[in-house]
């Protein structure tokens, strides 16, 4: 019987088909959870999905190669994903023409701010380069950040490992630093955590308000954008 | 749902193409992304398909970063090795850049706002 059930077992484990249904079973069941502890920012759905799904990879010692070739289903459709934000940026259009110059001042600097100071914090504290180039463009959403990470020197599958940690801190810390601060604008609200925390904290913004999410949709197409371009030029004129 | 699906698969493409005929130094899908808002903006609005199956997509963006986030097992060793200047990058990386931007924005918005009541 054990003997029947390791083939099954060998024979699943090495199909795509389990890891790509454990991923989304594990995910809903972290939205669930999310939901029961009424979207405390601590119960974040990635967060609690990716841990799950370590421990269990770990648990039956399988490869994360193994893992992906399942799960790179999902994965491939970041690509789709982030040519979607047009339509979001386009429903914004009006919004974004009256407030365009304050929104293009605190993009550039924004963006700006959150490579140097990833990149400087992590050099400073002695961190490798390799690193810290990895760091550098982890407030863009993953592809965009991967492709920048490649070109500039990083290690792309470790940006995407940074780029999920930013999206969870952020998305766990947003609302509570935003507020210390006095911020009580959602649209404000919105823009700062998806400049700093793309999707994941995108998601986290809607739970604020339907138009902290659009804002927060807004800055995270427009960050993509914006690193994608600064973060090449900062890097070829801080390291040649 | 096929149909704008399609479309978002073309644009990327096509993104991808540019990017690879002219050497951007963005990545494919931004410039597909690009290439869909010009359009819109000239096409004046988005088909009604595109528009759920695009929302749709987004609705559910967070799942799309598991597969990569899970990667994490395989750096476990070298983010050991490199926890502090790791740690303290993402933890004050992502408060500083938050806290700079809103008090940025919200400057900028209400000088704009003030000078808007006093023309």
């Amino acid at each position: 019987m054990t003997g029947r059930l390791g083939h099954i077992w060998v024979y699943l484990a090495a199909s795509p088909l389990l890891w790509l249904t454990l991923t989304l079973i594990a995910y809903q069941g972290a939205t669930l959870v999310s939901r029961h502890l009424k979207h405390h920012p601590l119960a974040n759905p990635v967060l609690l999905s990716v841990a799950t799904l370590v421990v269990v990879l770990r648990l039956t010692g399988t490869p994360y190669q193994t893992y992906f070739d399942g799960a790179q289903f999902v994965h491939f459709l970041l690509g789709p994903a982030t040519v979607a934000l047009a339509i979001p940026l386009y429903q914004h259009l009006d919004r974004l023409r009256r407030m365009w110059v304050p929104l293009l001042v605190t993009l550039v600097a924004g963006s700006a701010v959150a490579a140097l100071s990833a990149y400087g914090i992590a050099r400073l504290l002695g961190g490798s380069r390799e690193v810290a180039l990895s760091l550098a463009p982890k407030s863009a959403t993953m592809p965009i950040a991967m492709g920048i990470s490649e070109k500039i020197g990083g290690i792309p599958s470790l940006t995407a490992v940074f780029v999920v940690l930013t999206g969870i801190l952020g998305a766990v810390l947003g609302q509570w630093l935003l507020d210390r601060l006095g911020c009580r604008d959602d649209a404000i609200k919105g823009f700062a955590i998806g400049l700093t925390s793309h999707g994941i904290g995108t998601a986290r913004a809607f739970q604020i308000s339907a138009l902290a999410g659009a804002f927060s949709g807004l800055a995270m197409g427009l960050n993509g954008l914006m690193t994608a371009v600064l973060v090449p030029l900062l890097a070829h004129w801080l390291i040649g | 749902m096929l149909g704008a699906l399609t479309i978002l698969l073309l644009f990327q493409l096509a993104g991808e193409v540019l990017v690879q005929v002219f050497a951007l130094p963005v990545p494919g899908p931004v410039v597909g992304m690009g290439l869909l808002l010009l359009t819109l903006v000239l096409r004046g609005g988005a088909p009604q398909a595109l528009s759920d199956t695009a929302n749709g997509l987004l609705a559910h963006l967070s799942i799309l970063f598991v597969p990569g986030g899970v990667g994490v097992m395989l750096y476990l060793p070298r983010l050991w090795e490199e926890w502090l200047p790791i740690t303290a990058s993402l933890a004050l990386g992502t408060l500083i850049t938050l806290a700079g931007s809103a008090l940025l924005l919200r400057s900028l918005h209400r000088r704009r706002q003030d000078r808007g009541q006093r023309p």
